[in-house]
């Protein structure tokens, strides 16, 4: 044992790669190979007459992503990921913006457990939490029944595009419940953007006679940005690829996460399902690109 | 620090709606425990009973499903730990260029949307004509767990004097007795710590299961397969509680054994 120590010190690259081969291994062939399947079988395609896979190269695959529907059901999944991450950072700032500036000892590490409790624990149950408060007979239209708002919900429920026979089952109950499971997300790198802000340079923008909220304005969001990147990285990911939420929570029109879902199901199309992956992960590439050059990472 | 200067009230509010915001939800959860109606949402509850509690306790399929859940959890746990605290001593000593290279595969699948790590496992499992198994699960859930000890351990061993670990072998220790007796110890909340959150986040993992684990039944699975069924709805908030208390107690102890690194490591999935 001592010998292999002494082995091993003399030669730290021989040490450094055998503590590396592990992991790399497993990440190597299980992840990135996985992911080379998932490439290759793009490039397959389903025999739509026997229902089989036919493992020959083909590009049909592909060109089937460019079909109207498919489009729509990207288009749609774009467009709730980019509204969720929105809403995310206007709530999200206030709380992160308290907890840096203002919180302190114990209410601060309240606070924090506050957060992170709801960014750990189960997501799914987070989900189904808001089928009970949404569904038609439940919470929120009872409580806006006795504030006198029930004309108003119904009004909004009637709205083509967002609305639906009732809030669990419409693309405004989908927003919702994305909204909040994602929440947590963005607080957290909003508040470490926080409270890297110098306070001197909020001092020294009061005394030069700004009021406060031209500091807030002009001084503390421009540097809260790179939280808010680094936040929405995570909010656009897990919207463009859940199917959780809209399965649960939508109507019958699909996202993208429901179409991988089906066509690698019953459909067993994974060529399909394999391809429309390519969606999420080359929107991904480019945030990521754009979120690297806006300071993102240093945030993370 | 800095509770001299006084919030503004309108500040206070927002901060304490959007907090109200991220726990209202569970106390609905747990008040359906307890309802009498059992084939819809209504509410107020039209009346309360303790018996979805005993009818939870006698279903064997749910029995089945967390048993497959918490060895699931413990044992991709378990590959998590090893696979990550290997590569956090690996990184912690490489160059800059070795070092971004590897933080970047390790962080990739949770980086990436859950769907593409899940159909990705899945491609490979088609092509190579391979079951779905116990194996194919843990196998997705360690895969998205190592980066949690990782993150946890690397930033511990940040923290760790190199004096100490030179002491050691100053005073004739080889270098697998220092890592036992010096490093070993130092590390240790910090595998705590990151281990249980790799639990938590296996135990309630469902969008990549969804993918490795074909007709197998973990906990998470069983809730989404319930949420269309309009029967014995109660039964579903009961396990959904329970899943939350499991959860739970590894992320506040998690939190609290890593207090003192600040605020970012391991906030991220």
């Amino acid at each position: 044992m001592r010998a292999l120590a002494r082995f091993l010190y003399r030669r730290p690259r021989l040490g450094l790669a055998l503590l590396l081969s592990l992991p790399l291994l497993w990440m190597g062939l299980l992840y990135v190979g996985s992911l080379f399947a998932l490439v290759i079988q793009s490039f397959f395609r389903l025999d739509d007459f026997t229902g089989l896979v036919v493992r020959r190269f083909t590009l049909d695959t592909w060109r089937s992503l460019l079909l109207p529907a498919h489009v729509d059901i990207a288009r749609r999944t774009v467009t709730m990921a980019a509204l969720v991450t929105l809403a995310d950072a206007v709530l999200a700032f206030p709380l992160a913006y308290y907890m840096a500036r203002y919180a302190s000892g114990r209410v601060k590490a309240l606070l924090a457990v506050g957060v992170l409790l709801p960014h750990w624990s189960s997501y799914l149950v987070r989900v189904y939490a808001w089928k009970l408060i949404l569904a038609k007979e439940g919470v929120l239209t009872w409580l806006l029944g006795r504030l006198g708002l029930s004309g108003a919900l119904d009004g909004v429920l009637q709205l083509p595009g967002i609305g639906g026979p009732s809030l669990s089952v419409s693309p405004l109950g989908t927003f919702v419940a994305f909204v909040y499971v994602w929440l947590p997300y963005m607080v957290l790198p909003i508040q470490a953007a926080l409270e890297r802000v110098p306070r001197s340079l909020l001092e020294a923008s009061a005394d030069l006679g700004a009021h406060p909220l031209r500091t807030l304005a002009r001084i503390t969001l421009p540097l809260a940005l790179p939280g808010v990147v680094a936040g929405s990285i995570f909010t656009f990911s897990l919207t463009l690829g859940d199917f959780i939420v809209p399965g649960t929570l939508g109507n019958s029109s699909p996202f993208i996460g429901q179409a991988v879902l089906a066509h690698q199901g019953t459909a067993g199309n994974i060529p399909l399902a394999a391809a429309f992956t390519a969606i999420p992960m080359a929107i991904m590439a480019v945030y990521l690109m754009l979120a690297k050059r806006l300071g993102a990472f240093d945030a993370l | 620090m800095r509770s001299e200067e006084k919030a503004p009230f309108l500040l206070k509010l927002a901060a304490a709606a959007v907090l109200l915001f991220l726990h209202a939800p569970f106390a609905v959860i747990l008040l359906y425990c307890f309802t009498t109606e059992d084939a819809s949402f209504v509410f107020p509850p039209p009346g309360l009973t303790l018996d979805w509690f005993r009818v939870a306790w006698e279903r064997p399929d749910i029995w089945r499903a967390l048993f497959l859940s918490l060895r699931v959890a413990a044992t991709a746990t378990g590959a998590a730990l090893v696979l990550g605290i290997l590569a956090a001593l690996a990184v912690h000593r490489m160059q800059a260029f070795g070092r971004e290279a590897v933080s970047l595969l390790l962080v990739l699948p949770i980086a990436l949307p859950g769907i593409v790590t899940g159909i990705a496992l899945r491609s490979a499992l088609s092509l190579g004509g391979l079951p779905f198994s116990f194996w194919t699960i843990v196998a997705g859930h360690a895969t998205f767990c190592i980066v949690v000890v990782y993150n946890n351990v690397l930033a511990r061993l940040r923290r760790t004097a190199a004096s100490q670990l030179e002491a050691s072998m100053d005073l004739g220790a080889s270098s697998f007795e220092t890592f036992r007796r010096v490093l070993l110890p130092n590390l240790a909340t910090a595998l705590v710590a990151g281990g249980m959150l790799a639990f938590a986040l296996s135990f309630d993992e469902v969008i990549v299961t969804t993918f490795t684990a074909g007709q197998q039944e973990t906990l998470p699975i069983w809730i989404f397969s319930q949420l269309t069924k309009p029967r014995q709805r109660p039964v579903t908030n009961v396990v959904a509680v329970l899943v939350v208390a499991v959860t739970t107690l590894p992320i506040v102890l998690a939190h609290y054994l890593t207090r003192e690194t600040s605020t970012v490591e391991g906030a991220h999935r």
